[in-house]
């Protein structure tokens, strides 16, 4: 199937004006499959981490939000084993005026500013509010250990 | 849509309708709130029913046009109040989630504002939603350009082709059944697409899936109507109880397909175990799984041979193939001690202090004791699947006897209403043990475990019976007509009892109840 006119331009301009701090480059058999690079935040306990993700454009996109998964372990209180995330503008904030880049770039302020009151990966929500300091103690502990190149 | 089909297509006349069933829906402005507060309590020795049951609530089953009359009167209540079009009023209502006083007050307070929030302000009548070219458009969700690209907008500005518009529309009301409260495809706008914009946009293909959705807004945003979850049922239940009375009740409905429910949380009936507890006890028995699928798949031998057994019937007195031990399947211990002061059966005891000093032993105990509860629980679950099954067979063997002997259809509905009694008597049961397991022993929680044990007591007899051969059936039609009524009897003396202790708050949990 050719694919949609949105999906070719967004593409080009993710490679013609890329977004700081990450880069998505989609697979030459499948162009609606990304390989997503994205940049700790600095500031963040993920700072300096290189964390990997996939990125996948259903068939139904834009009506349909992409489906991100991180591919690098972190311990993060949205964002789950499996590197699933839970994240508002990719369920039922979604809008199809939204594109990959800002996608991305909320899934970038999401490593930012987690947010343990809206918990996917519950254990992970339950340290963060019990005691803060330690959370983030070890979420920089999996960076240094899962996320550097 | 055209405003004279969508108001009388289903009026019915009131004089048919009140002859229907004896609700009052077009008493004046009652608009569902039957006397709410009959609902409660203290009202109800003395209104209504007599026959009502302590753990019986009231409640009324509307059918789809019932439920679009309803509507439709409160629709020209309100038009009459708000001296507006009746189409204009019910986008208005289900703009404000069919709250009939709040939108009285905003619409006395700022008429304008209303109005406009709603897609009906000045600027919609004079100005109407309309589909125009752009010079220079760019889509932002196809990308499309050009010249002969027909695009839509409400007040917002957030433009975007009408294809794309379309196709979102769609989307969200065949995929995501969303109708009332669309919002603009804008990225954050919160802007509701209005009723006039999706006339002017929605494929006559979705119209008749709109309507239904929106008549289906209706009973979604009213406190006490609920749609009967029993799939492909199209009735609503309405009922006063509250939810912050659902820690004092438990408010089984029963819907006209058939279909006990409670209303509160919408899942299968479960009393006598309030919704709260049942949430807690749904997700234990999911995280422990495990755990106790392992213990009971590990039980199935026979406590004094160890030849496996394999339960065929719902009735939990076993006997040993082998060496015709007769034992109970739910605590494994001897037949011959059930029906007497030793049975314990549904207890569990709590073992003494000395033995549960530290903390593995603890936690060993913690999961004998949740062991012994949800080997009961899931075992009348199991054993109700059972005796419906080996009471189909039966009623294949009757029809046989019918042909041969002559017997009567009327004369072989005992068997009916004897599995009937049982399916309910084992969820019944099934509740007591989520119930018990989360109840903290006090003076009243021995006639409980009484009441409990009654009735298992009664409704093994019964199941029992079942496993008969057929011939020997027809003999036994006093004897289980009985059987049947006793059952029935210790299930109301065991949910009254708890019914009424809930809602005098008498029991107490050993967690809390949010
Ligand atoms: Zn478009
Ligand atoms: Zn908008
Ligand atoms: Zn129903
Ligand atoms: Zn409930
Ligand atoms: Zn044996
Ligand atoms: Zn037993």
């Amino acid at each position: 199937m050719a694919l949609p006119k949105r999906i070719i331009k967004e593409t080009e301009r993710l490679m013609a004006e890329p977004v700081q701090g990450i880069s998505a480059i989609p697979h030459e058999e499948n162009l609606r499959h990304f390989d997503v690079v994205i940049f700790g935040p600095s500031q963040s306990p993920y700072e300096g981490g290189v964390f990997k993700a996939e990125l996948f454009l259903p068939e139904d996109y834009p009506m349909a939000p992409p489906k991100v998964r991180f591919l690098t372990k972190i311990y993060h209180p949205n964002i789950d084993r499996l590197g699933r995330i839970c994240l508002d503008v990719l369920k039922s904030n979604w809008s199809p005026a939204l594109q990959i880049r800002t996608i991305l770039l909320s899934i970038q302020a999401l490593l930012g500013a987690p947010n343990p009151d809206d918990p996917l990966a519950n254990d992970v929500a339950q340290q963060w509010k019990e005691d803060q300091n330690k959370a983030i103690a070890t979420a920089k502990e999996w960076t240094e250990k899962y996320a550097k190149p | 849509m055209d405003s004279d089909d969508e108001f009388n297509s289903s009026q019915v006349s009131e004089d048919e309708f009140m002859q229907d069933s004896d609700v009052d829906l077009v008493d004046d402005d009652s608009d569902f709130d039957m006397d709410q507060d009959d609902v409660g309590f203290e009202t109800q020795d003395k209104d209504i029913k007599p026959s009502k049951q302590a753990y019986e609530v009231d409640f009324k089953v509307f059918d789809p046009e019932q439920i679009q009359q309803t509507q439709d009167k409160q629709i020209t209540d309100v038009s009459a109040i708000l001296g507006q079009p009746p189409e204009a009023t019910a986008i208005l209502l289900r703009h404000l989630r069919w709250n009939k006083e709040r939108l009285i007050d905003k619409y006395m307070e700022d008429q304008d504002g209303i109005l406009e929030s709603a897609g009906l302000g000045e600027s919609a009548t004079h100005n109407p939603p309309k589909i125009i070219r752009v010079k220079g458009f760019v889509c932002d969700i196809c990308c499309e350009d050009g010249p002969e690209l027909d695009t839509f907008a409400m007040k917002c500005g957030h433009r975007f082709c009408v294809g794309c518009y379309r196709q979102y529309l769609y989307t969200k009301i065949k995929d995501e059944g969303e109708a009332a409260r669309i919002r603009c495809p804008g990225d954050g706008c919160n802007r509701v697409v209005d009723s006039k914009s999706l006339d002017l946009l929605v494929a006559e293909d979705l119209r008749d899936r709109y309507q239904e959705l929106l008549t289906r807004t209706y009973v979604d945003d009213k406190e006490n109507l609920r749609w009967c979850p029993a799939p492909n049922c199209v009735y609503a239940v309405e009922c006063g109880v509250k939810d912050k009375e659902l820690k004092r009740i438990v408010p089984t409905v029963h819907c006209e397909c058939g279909h006990y429910f409670c209303f509160g949380c919408s899942l299968n009936d479960h009393q006598p175990a309030p919704c709260a507890l049942v949430k807690k006890w749904l997700k234990k028995c999911e995280d422990d799984s495990e755990t106790a699928n392992w213990i009971s798949a590990n039980t199935k031998e026979c406590p004094k041979c160890h030849s496996t057994i394999e339960k065929n019937g719902g009735c939990n007195h076993m006997t040993c193939r082998k060496c015709r031990h007769e034992f109970c399947w739910m605590c494994m211990g001897v037949w011959s001690e059930h029906g007497t002061s030793w049975y314990n059966c549904n207890r569990y005891e709590e073992k003494s202090g000395s033995e549960a000093r530290d903390a593995q032993a603890k936690s060993r105990q913690s999961l004998e004791r949740y062991l012994h509860y949800y080997n009961r629980y899931a075992n009348h679950e199991q054993s109700a699947k059972l005796d419906k099954d080996i009471y189909l067979k039966t009623e294949k063997k009757m029809q046989q006897l019918q042909n041969t002997t002559g017997m009567s259809w009327i004369e072989v509905q005992f068997l009916d209403t004897a599995s009937q009694a049982l399916q309910q008597c084992r969820q019944t049961l099934k509740w007591t043990y989520a119930f018990a397991y989360y109840l903290a022993r006090n003076n009243l929680t021995e006639i409980f475990e009484d009441n409990q044990k009654d009735l298992e007591m009664a409704v093994e007899n019964l199941s029992e019976m079942f496993e008969k051969p057929i011939d020997q059936l027809k003999g036994l039609k006093v004897d289980m007509m009985d059987k049947t009524a006793y059952c029935n009897k210790r299930r109301i003396i065991l949910l009254n009892d708890t019914a009424e202790n809930l809602k005098q708050g008498n029991w107490e949990f050993n967690v809390s109840m949010s």
